[in-house]
């Protein structure tokens, strides 16, 4: 029986998982696939909001205010990369700009530092790149930029450094009530638990409806994303949104926390919960839309697409807490956006609540601080002189678009919680994330993955389960058909 | 700081080519720094044969060809570092590299020599939609994993693009077991020699399947099948054309990109048509005392040209370095006219871009590439009305590069303000 | 008379050559522009060969395999015979380039050679 199960190891999972190993409780994380952040929060724009767009008095709106408060002393505390590059949010023409002071006013109302209507001119010495029809924007100096995967595997490694166990493809099929808490079950197995955590993602609604009388329903929205080299990465300094519409905040301009240049997403109401895939028509869209905030964005350079589902949930606000007639279970549902801004204010809201009905006990030897990877690139000549005399695996160079030595996959390899397959070493430590998006890598770092014995030729795959990458060797099936 | 002559940045055909003739020419040091555990590039896992044919007169596989320039860098005492990556070099020609032996260290070059080589066109690039299973591979990492490593990627194959490699690999997957279904091409003809067509495909019953191209990618985890459609003459793919292929591996090869990160920092200008450095007809960049060579300059199809082009990299290089010393035998670098060639109707590009008729030597070798298949043509190089050349050709495609070469005299009479056109005219 | 369609593999003009053929002999060659397409057009279809290349297992060698060639051409049909002889394999590093892996591959009277080293 553990204290507390926590359905998925998303961003907000992760978060609650941490918070709560503040507190002496036996915590255990199911997840349905081979590794931490693998649905949503692998999927998104990885924006830390201001939080001016939220409805005032939203959960939306507060746990987005204290997220992105926190984010830059977490982002010190479990060493991650974040960045506060600052958001824009352009109006085009005269009409929208009634948009733009109804947002200011909004922001101000919910508690944003810093925001300001800026006017063309001003914003062209900014970012000299923004459209022609650009106007005026909406200019919040507190918007910031972070690496999904790497905000999602430092709040879950840390928490494993503190006790929380991680249990990967165990998916859960059923949820029961019980005289004290509540029944798991698995194709691993059957949990039993006194409180739970629904961090679900776009299946949230399902396990909510298992316990509780009082429906709640979310539509799976699917967002298509452009990534562009590096090589394009300071086209635009800031985030530029264009005016927010029914659908969320429409298409963005970011740089990344690494450097490249990201554009999108798209918005499309789905009913397939798992339909991740791109299409020709939203890609188009996304170009097509792109440019009205930012001119010439040179997509010859683009490196990879990809599409995340958004937790839409009907009543358009985050779901935290107990349902009344579900005392023990915890939702944490409908985490669109802003869910990533929102996490750390989500995991110490909801781990607060847990510790509450639980009445849990601080977990004296809690380890608040995580070290991240080691960037050899980032130290001094000479300090990176050391290290690779010292670990000569540091001086060998595996990635070469993203500049990933050997030494630092091994670290991915060998850390709590370290990565499994091809994808979990990329979102880890970006090898094969970069221009040539594997093809020079990939075949490196599956050696390291057999040679480190994380899995052998035949178990190697790209991103667990059946996605395996290699079937045998040269003349297996030679005289077999 | 360790200093040498000429740092050569790559030890594939180009770099070890180089190397060679900067050696030839007297030169004493040279170090040649390559990423990979043991020179020869991508020819090591290039394994089949037809490499060769204009430098030896035979035909030899990728190693062999390899194996002979490795063979003079030994007996010639050239250097070379292995494991070894280049991370930066600077517009002073400083060098700034890391390997596990050596760690992190720095060289002050004399002249550099750029051949890093190129990459491949991943998925991304081509924008595919659709999920993103394992699976899908580029020709290039299938061809490692399966000729290196001896690790098959799959078993039913469907290709994408019908250039040299991805030809090369529809036999060789079929020779180590796998069942090729189909190669795609979304233009009207292949990019890819006769030959392979013949002897890759047709010999183990391979369709070829020109104006096609994939459209939709299936299977989530690992991929379970692609959609191909016909495409129009835009390239734009035609609704109600399209079939279904079962199949758990998709290879790509859809083009190759000159590898320029490094030259890009050294502030080196890039050619948007080429995606390599802009060189004169010494195959120095706009760096002074950087030279380029080999796929980073431009995507060759056969290494015996690369191999061509960076001995004259190579010579050129310890040239300048002479001019420099003051040593200077041939008293062709100094200040000079520059003339400008561009790519006249039906050229793609042309390597070089640059002619200093006062430095050059007495011929210069123009190559270029044409944009559509022509048959019957003539190629002609003109500076303003003057025509400098003029020769018939029975057939050019884009895959095939070709070659014009230009006499020093020709040139003297150019004016400075002229710019020098290569051309296909139709007949 | 039999008469077989081929494509002239000499040269990117592809020229499309038309063999006839009486019984094994070859009649006429039409359709190629240079006599390399007489001469591909008549061996093509009397007696085909190719180089073949391609890999064999490496024991306790650095590389898990090393790539190899039949020393000269074999008959085009006798390409999976020589694969599948390949099939059982097994050479013992260290391997040097040249060295001899198969003798007389399915029976062409043809060595397959190795075409690098491999060290131990």
């Amino acid at each position: 029986m553990y204290d507390v199960i926590i359905i998925g190891a998303g961003v907000s999972g992760c978060a609650v998982a941490r918070e709560l190993s503040r507190y002496r409780a036996d915590i255990c994380v199911l997840e349905r696939e081979e590794d931490v952040c693998c649905g949503t929060s692998k999927a998104n724009s990885g924006i830390v909001h201001a939080g001016f767009d939220a409805e005032p008095g939203s959960m939306k709106a507060k746990m987005n205010l204290e997220g992105s408060r926190r984010m830059k002393a977490l982002a010190e505390e479990l060493d991650f990369p974040f960045q506060q590059n600052g958001s824009l949010v352009v109006c085009t023409d005269g009409e929208q700009r009634d948009g733009l002071e109804r947002l200011l006013e909004r922001g101000q109302k919910n508690g944003v530092e810093g925001l300001e209507i800026l006017e063309r001119e001003e914003l062209l010495r900014m970012e000299p790149n923004l459209s022609e029809q650009a106007a005026a924007a909406l200019y919040a100096p507190t918007g910031g930029i972070v690496c999904p995967f790497g905000l999602t595997i430092a709040l879950a490694e840390n928490a494993c450094e503190n006790g929380v166990e991680f249990r990967f493809r165990t998916q859960v099929d059923t949820i029961e009530k019980t005289e004290n808490g509540f029944r798991l079950t698995t194709p691993q197995g059957t949990f039993q638990a006194r409180t739970i955590v629904n961090a679900a993602g776009v299946y949230a609604d399902v396990f909510h409806n298992m316990v509780s009388r009082k429906k709640i329903h979310i539509t799976p929205r699917k967002g298509e994303y452009q990534l562009l080299d590096k090589t394009a990465g300071r086209h635009v300094h800031s985030t530029i949104f264009t005016l927010p519409g029914r659908m969320g905040k429409g298409v963005l301009v970011t740089p990344t926390v690494h450097g490249n240049l990201l554009t999108g997403p798209t918005a499309t109401d789905l009913e397939d919960r798992e339909a991740t895939d791109t299409t020709r028509t939203g890609l188009d869209t996304v170009t097509e839309k792109s440019a009205v905030t930012v001119k010439n964005i040179p997509y010859r350079q683009v490196i990879t697409s990809f599409a995340g589902l958004r937790a839409h949930e009907d009543g358009d606000d985050f779901i935290l807490g107990q349902p009344s007639d579900a005392p023990g279970f915890f939702d944490c549902a409908g985490i669109e956006s802003p869910g990533l801004s929102s996490a750390p204010a989500i995991g110490s809201y909801l781990a607060g609540q847990i510790a509450e009905y639980l009445e849990l006990e601080r977990n004296p030897s809690f380890q608040p601080t995580r070290k991240g990877i080691l960037d050899p690139a980032a130290l001094e000549f000479s300090k990176r002189q050391e290290l690779i005399q010292r670990e000569p695996a540091y001086g060998r160079i595996i990635c070469r678009c993203e500049g990933v030595s050997e030494g630092e996959i091994l670290d991915a390899l060998r850390r709590p919680l370290g990565a499994k397959s091809l994808d979990g070493v990329k979102r880890r430590i970006r090898a094969g994330m970069g221009r040539c998006q594997a093809g020079f890598c990939a075949p490196k770092v599956m050696e390291l993955l057999v040679r480190e014995g994380v899995c052998d030729w035949d178990t190697l795959t790209k991103a667990g389960g059946d996605s395996w990458l290699i079937c045998g060797k040269n003349k297996d099936a030679i005289g077999k058909r | 700081m360790r200093e040498y002559a000429v740092v050569i940045i790559g030890g594939g055909p180009a770099g070890l080519a180089a190397a060679v003739s900067a050696a030839e020419q007297g030169e004493k040091e040279i170090l040649i720094l390559e990423r990979d555990s043991e020179l020869g590039g991508i020819l090591n896992q290039c394994i089949h044969n037809g490499f060769g044919l204009h430098t030896f007169q035979e035909e030899l596989t990728g190693p062999e060809y390899a194996a002979r320039y490795i063979e003079k860098v030994r007996q010639m005492g050239i250097p070379c570092l292995t494991d070894t990556m280049v991370l930066d070099i600077s517009p002073e020609k400083i060098v700034t590299a890391v390997s596990p032996r050596e760690g992190l260290f720095q060289i002050q070059a004399q002249a550099v020599i750029l051949a890093m080589g190129c990459r491949e066109r991943p998925r991304g690039a081509l924008n595919l939609p659709g999920y993103r299973p394992a699976g899908i591979f580029t020709a290039g990492t299938a061809q490692r994993l399966v000729n290196v490593e001896g690790r098959m990627p799959g078993r039913e194959v469907v290709i994408l693009g019908s250039g040299d490699i991805g030809l090369i690999m529809a036999r060789r997957m079929t020779l180590e077991g796998a069942k090729v279904k189909v190669v795609a091409e979304l233009m009207p003809y292949s990019g890819g020699l006769k030959r392979n067509i013949v002897q890759c495909l047709e010999d183990y019953g391979i369709p070829l399947k020109l104006s096609h191209t994939v459209v939709n990618i299936h299977g989530k985890e690992r991929l379970t099948g692609v959609t191909l459609a016909q495409v129009d003459g835009s390239g734009r793919p035609i609704p109600g054309t399209e079939e279904e292929y079962c199949c758990d591996t998709l290879l790509l090869s859809v083009g190759l990109i000159p590898e320029n990160e490094l030259s890009r920092g050294a502030g080196v200008e890039l050619n948007p048509l080429t995606s390599g450095p802009v060189v004169d007809e010494s195959f120095q960049t706009s760096t002074e005392g950087i030279f380029a060579c080999g796929n980073v300059l431009h995507v060759h199809d056969l290494v015996d040209f690369v191999s061509e082009e960076a001995a004259g990299a190579g010579r050129h290089a310890v040239e300048y370095i002479r001019g420099k010393r003051g040593q200077d035998i041939c008293g062709k670098h100094g200040q000079g006219t520059a003339l400008a060639i561009v790519p006249g109707a039906g050229v793609r590009y042309t390597v070089p871009s640059i002619l200093h008729p006062e430095r050059m030597e007495e011929t210069v070798k123009l190559r270029f590439r044409v944009r559509d298949v022509y048959r019957n043509c003539y190629v002609t190089v003109r500076a303003g009305e003057k025509q400098l050349l003029r020769r018939k050709k029975q057939i050019l495609t884009p895959g095939e590069m070709e070659q014009a070469v230009i006499q020093a005299e020709a040139l003297a009479a150019v004016l400075p303000q002229e710019t020098i056109t290569v051309s296909v005219e139709e007949v | 008379m039999e008469k077989r369609i081929l494509t002239c593999i000499g040269c990117p003009m592809g020229c499309e050559l038309t063999v006839e053929l009486k019984g094994s002999e070859v009649v006429s060659v039409s359709g190629y522009t240079c006599r390399r397409g007489k001469v591909y057009g008549e061996k093509e279809v009397t007696h085909p060969t190719r180089i073949v290349t391609t890999t064999v297992r490496v024991d306790g060698g650095a590389a898990p395999v090393v790539p190899v060639k039949t020393r000269g051409d074999i008959p085009k049909d006798k390409i999976f015979a020589c694969i599948r002889a390949l099939k059982n394999v097994t050479v013992q590093a260290p391997v040097r380039a040249g060295d001899t892996v198969l003798r007389d591959a399915a029976g062409t009277g043809v060595d397959v050679i190795a075409l690098k080293d491999v060290g131990c």
